[in-house]
Formats: C-alpha cells, structure tokens, sequence
C-alpha cells in the first residue's frame, strides 16, 4: 500500500519530571474546596433568607428556590469535608507535585497578566503582549518568531472580530492613537 | 413524510452561497480545535460562538454545529497517529487505532474512523429527522407542570445514573443552579444574590462559565503533561479508502450495534464518551476473536468511532424537541439559541422552520462534506502538532477571553471567565464532575420558571404534578431516578436482582 508515512516529532523539554514531589494532596485541596463550598452555601443562603424564602398563597418566594438549594449545597459540602477527613492521612493522592505546579504557575501568571494589560490597555495590545512574552519567555521560541506570530495572530484577530463581524473588543490608549 | 418535504425545504435553506461557505469555515475550524491538545468540542464551539453573533440564527447554527462535526472528526486524527485522544470520547480510539498506526496500516484506521463517524453520524441524524419532529409536536401540549417534570427528570438522571461519587454531582449541580439563580428574578423581579453589586445585576452568564470551565482550565490541565510526542503523518490514499470501503457490510453488526448504542446514550445523558467505551467493549465481547482487540483490529476502530459520533448528534434531539441538551456542546448550542433571540422548546419547529430544518439539512450535508474534507487533508491537519503548545496556549487564552467578552461586553466576565478557568481546574482534579453544573446553569432558571409558574397556576399546591397520568409519571421517575442507588441496593438486599454491582471506591 503505498503511503507516504513521516514522523511527526515534537518535544517538549520543560516537561515536568515524573519523580517531582508532591506539593499538595488532594485530600487536603478537597478539605479546602469543601469548606469555601460550605461559606459560600452559607452567604448565598443567608441572602436568600433575606429575601424571602417562604411559601406564600402563589408558591414560593423568590428567595425560596436558591435558599434551599445553598442547603442541598451546604449538606453536600458538609458530607464531602466529614469523608475527606476521615480518609485523610491514610495514602494520599497527590493533587499536584512541585514540577507540575511550576508548570500551570506558568500559565496562569500570564494568563492573569493578560487581563490586567486587558483592562488598562485593551484586548489587542494585552495579546500581543502575551502571545510574544509567552512564546519568548515560557516556550523558548526565537523572538523574532514570537513577535511575527504575535502580530500576525494579533491582527486577524482585529480584522475578524472588529472590522468583519462587528464584534468590539475593549482598546486602550494605542488604538485611540489610531482614531478606533 | 411530512418531514421529507420539509427536509428538502432546509436543503433549498442551505443551498446558497454563504451558508455552503460558512459549512466550510466551521468544519475547518472545527477540524483543527478537535486536532489541538487543549481544545475540545465544547470549548471550540463555546470560543467561536461570539463570530456568529451578527450573523442570521440558521447561518450562525450552521457554522456552529459544523464546527461540532468538525471536532468530532478532528478527535480521530491524533488519536490514531500519536495515540493520544484529543477529545475523551476518542480515548478508546486509540486501542486498536494506534496500534493499526504502528504496523504502517495509519490510513486504513483512518478510513475507518472517518467512515464510521459518518456512519454513527447519519443514523443519528436519521432518528431526528424523524423522532425530533414528533417528540416536539406531543411537547407543544406540555404546560408549565410537564416542563419542569422533565427537567426535574434530567436533574435527577444526572444524580441517580451518574459515575461520579453522589455527593460531588450534587455540589455540582446544586452549585450551578444557585449561580443561574443570580440577577434579577424573572417571576418577580426581585434582584437575588447580587450583593449590591452592579455587575452581579446581570447574572452569571452560561457562555463565560463555560468558556472558563472549559476552555482556560483545560490549558493549565494540559500544562501539566508531558507534551511531547511523536507519530505518524499519513496521507489516505483513494485505493485505501476504497478497499476500507468495500469491506463495510462485513461489519454491518458492529456499525449498527454502536449506532444504536450511540443514539440512546446521546438522548439520555450518558453522553459520548460513555458511548464510544460501551461500543468498543460490545464490539469485543461479541466478537469471535476477542483476543485480537487492542492489538490493530479494524472493528475496534469502527465500534467507538460510530458510538461517539452516533452519540454526539443524537444529543442534538432533546435540544432540539425540548429545549433540553444532551451533553455540554449541546448545551453551549443551546445557549447560542437564547444569544439570537430564539427560545429553546418545541415551538421551534413551529415558528422557526427555516431555522430547525436547515440546522438538520446541515447536518447531513456537513458530515458528507467534513468526510470527503477529513480524508483529503489529514496529513495538513497532522503537521498542526507540529506547532509547539508555547504558541498555542496564548492564542487560546486570546480566544477565549474575546469569546467571554464579546457575549456581554463587559470586563467583568473576562475576570470571571479566569476564575471559572481555576475552579474548573481545581473540581476536575478532586472529582467534581463538570457536566452537571453546565447542565444546571443553562436550565436552572427555566426550570425554576416552570415551577414557579405552575405553582402560581395551582395555587401553590405541589399536587399539580401528579394531576395527570403524564406529568404524574414523569415525577415519579424522576424522583425514582434520584433515588435509584438506593432502591438499587435495596433490591439487592431482598435478592430480586441478580447480580450486586460492585460497589465503586468513591
């Protein structure tokens, strides 16, 4: 059968390794996630009450429906924390070891970078901003191929969203310069 | 054969020249997001839904549901030449696939996933043609009762039948619901949960919760992989295809049986992953040489491929008849619905004609066209991997944060796209499954609506919902669903049913 058959070969060599230690255990995220479930069930919940959470000759009051649902929550939350603590300390699963955690950290930081620069400076220089710093600083890429694909990506970007769909993304300082 | 005519009349909808290449770009687009690490059905579609916003409802659907047939094939690429599935219902792809890869046969498991996608696809679109018409005229007789007897009944599948431990489906759930209950309360008027602030006025909207959830929690999810890889770019050949082609009726049991399969889990929310497992198991079960699976077997690529497509479009038809989504990409169609102005439900096929027979004129003609576009471009679609995950992580976080401002235009959600993102990332990793909580953000206020409505009819007594034989029957279910685990245990306990399931380790 004849078939053109080539090798794709990519690597990637900031992987994290796979002996990393583990920074945090999943019980313990769970004991954490559980008990900002069980706050928040309660604050909604409160509110609720505020509003008005009973029954009344046409049905429920508008508080009624979510006020018993930050209860369902809240129990939920309740039962998760107590079978958390019970099995906690007895084999723990890692939830994210110290490689891995650098490696979303580096993510994650530019990512909320990116909608600070969003806010003061606009979508389109914020993207730019990122796609260049990520490919740069994160994956190593030779500048001038982060500042092309920058630009590039940034600009069919604006072509598409703001001039061929009409879809206004917020500016900054730059585009004013440039009267849009 | 009313649906026939009808049909033909969502095919002349479809036949210009704009629609044919807005087809084009959603299959395209939707090829490459299945292809990327990172991206999936739902996000890409979630991503790309701000595009459509200026643009007519059957337009704006064609292209969206486009994408979604693209991903679906897309998945099948790198699952078969680099073993691993860009999507998850394309993971028990890679059992026979791959390996089919390795021993130089990469085009012929390609051939067959493309083929039986279509296959699974056609069934599907087949059953709607002629079910969705029906289910939805028997629902334009549902009152407020029934409506929330059938979400009542979606909810509590979700809980009763779902994988996940209980308690987590019901954090998930009941978390979604109180977040679509934020803003403004549409019975009364009344604000809920906003805490005085102005940006909570306008509630939590579906679209930006779901790009978060999705789309920026699936890059730091991907992040923390090992991204290399390494496979095979294989062109298909018409000879290949033709000898692939040839063989099909053989397998016409396993095509059928994964169809089959596919439809009834896409319908009920058992979703396409669940699908394309449960037919590749069938298929080796039934098979004569069990043994053979896993190791380059054809069938075990025709047996996922055609349960997850079957699946994936069969989702379509509660949304479409109900208003109710089979799975998250269903869900994320149906909140575009809302975005341009249609109301979800069984009214469609009656006001909106054009737009519900052109969605499924669509659906054929895309999966003929995304077949035929599939076979042709595999090895450009290949070399996409060649792109290195520095690079396409910031264009997705670009995308992503364009598609969760442009629904509102509002800064806002960007900020709460990006906590979505690490709430999204944190629940995935401790077990919390996501799809409930979509599912209860983008029906919670409707299925609140309709309690509150046939409560105010009643005059706020809950007996409405057993007043007749159809409601009456649809709430016990329901409630029978929620507790199923347990009259399930129960059941085992007075010995009446079989075998006890073994019990799952939370």
């Amino acid at each position: 059968m004849p078939q053109t058959d080539l090798e794709i070969v990519v690597d990637d060599p900031t992987a994290p390794e796979d002996d990393s230690p583990s920074l945090v255990s999943s019980g313990t995220i769970e004991i954490f996630v559980c008990l900002l479930l069980l706050a928040l069930a309660a604050t909604l919940g409160y509110d609720n009450w505020r509003t008005g959470a009973s029954w009344d000759s046409t049905g429920p009051e508008p508080g009624y429906f979510p006020f018993y649902l930050s209860v369902v929550l809240g129990g939920g939350s309740l039962y998760g924390l107590v079978k958390a603590l019970v099995a906690h300390g007895a084999a723990p699963e890692t939830f994210v070891t110290r490689a891995q955690a650098r490696r979303v950290m580096a993510v994650f930081v530019p990512t909320l970078l990116f909608c600070l620069a969003t806010q003061f400076l606009g979508l389109y220089v914020a993207s730019f901003l990122l796609i260049a710093g990520f490919m740069r600083l994160v994956g190593k890429i030779a500048l001038w191929k982060s500042l092309l694909t920058a630009v590039v990506f940034t600009a069919i970007m604006f072509v598409t969203f703001d001039i061929a769909f009409d879809v206004i993304m917020p500016k900054g300082p730059l585009e004013a310069a440039f009267g849009y | 054969m009313e649906a026939f005519g009808l049909l033909l009349h969502g095919f002349a909808v479809l036949l210009t020249w704009k629609t044919l290449a807005l087809m084009m770009v959603g299959l395209v687009l939707g090829i490459f997001v299945g292809v990327l690490p990172g991206l999936g059905g739902p996000n890409g579609v979630a991503i790309l839904l701000p595009l459509t916003f200026t643009m007519d409802p059957t337009s704006a659907i064609v292209m969206l549901s486009c994408i979604y047939w693209g991903a679906l094939f897309g998945g099948a690429i790198t699952s078969i030449l680099f073993n691993i599935p860009g999507e998850a219902w394309s993971v028990a792809t890679t059992f026979d696939g791959y390996p089919m890869a390795q021993q130089g046969r990469a085009a012929e498991a390609l051939t067959a996933a493309f083929t039986s996608s279509f296959i699974g696809s056609l069934v599907a679109v087949l059953l709607i043609t002629f079910l969705a018409p029906m289910i939805s005229s028997f629902a334009l007789k549902f009152g407020p009762p029934e409506f929330f007897a059938v979400y009542l009944l979606t909810f509590c599948s979700f809980v009763g039948l779902g994988r996940e431990a209980k308690h987590k489906t019901v954090i998930s759930m009941s978390l979604g619901l109180l977040l679509a209950g934020i803003g403004m309360d549409t019975v009364s008027g009344n604000l809920r949960m906003t805490f005085g602030s102005s940006e909570l006025l306008r509630g939590i909207n579906f679209l930006v919760a779901v790009i978060g959830l999705f789309g920026i929690s699936e890059i730091l999810l991907t992040m923390e992989e090992r991204l290399a890889l390494r496979g095979h770019a294989a062109s298909i050949s018409l000879r290949v295809v033709l000898s692939v082609w040839k063989d099909l009726p053989k397998y016409w049991v396993t095509l059928l049986r994964s169809s089959f399969i596919g439809c009834w889990l896409g319908i009920t929310p058992g979703g396409a992953i669940a699908a394309s497992f449960m037919g590749y198991n069938l298929a080796k079960r039934f098979s004569k040489d069990p043994e053979s699976f896993g190791k380059g077997r054809i069938e075990g690529v025709f047996a996922p491929e055609t349960a997850a497509h079957a699946s994936g479009t069969a989702a379509l038809l509660p949304m479409l008849a109900l208003g109710i989504p089979g799975s998250g990409t269903a869900a994320i169609l149906l909140g575009g619905l809302m975005v341009w102005g249609l109301n979800p439900g069984p009214l469609l096929f009656v006001e909106h004609k054009d737009f519900v027979w052109g969605l499924i004129a669509s659906m054929y003609l895309g999966n003929v066209v995304g077949l035929v576009l599939v076979l042709t471009t595999v090895p450009i679609f290949a070399s996409i991997l060649r792109v290195p995950f520095a690079a396409v992580a910031p264009m997705i976080v670009v995308s992503c944060a364009i598609g969760a401002y442009a629904i509102q235009n509002a800064m806002f959600d960007i900020w709460l796209m990006l906590g979505f993102g690490v709430v999204g990332y944190v629940f995935k990793k401790i077990g919390i499954p996501l799809a409930p909580f979509t599912l209860a953000l983008v029906l919670g206020n409707r299925a609140e609506d309709a309690f509150r409505l046939s409560m105010i009819g009643a005059g706020g007594d809950l007996k409405v919902f057993w007043s007749n034989g159809l409601v009456g029957s649809i709430t016990t279910l329901a409630i029978v669903l929620l507790f199923w685990p347990v009259i399930d245990g129960l059941l085992a306990r007075v010995g009446l049913t079989r075998t006890p399931r073994p019990r799952r380790s939370n």
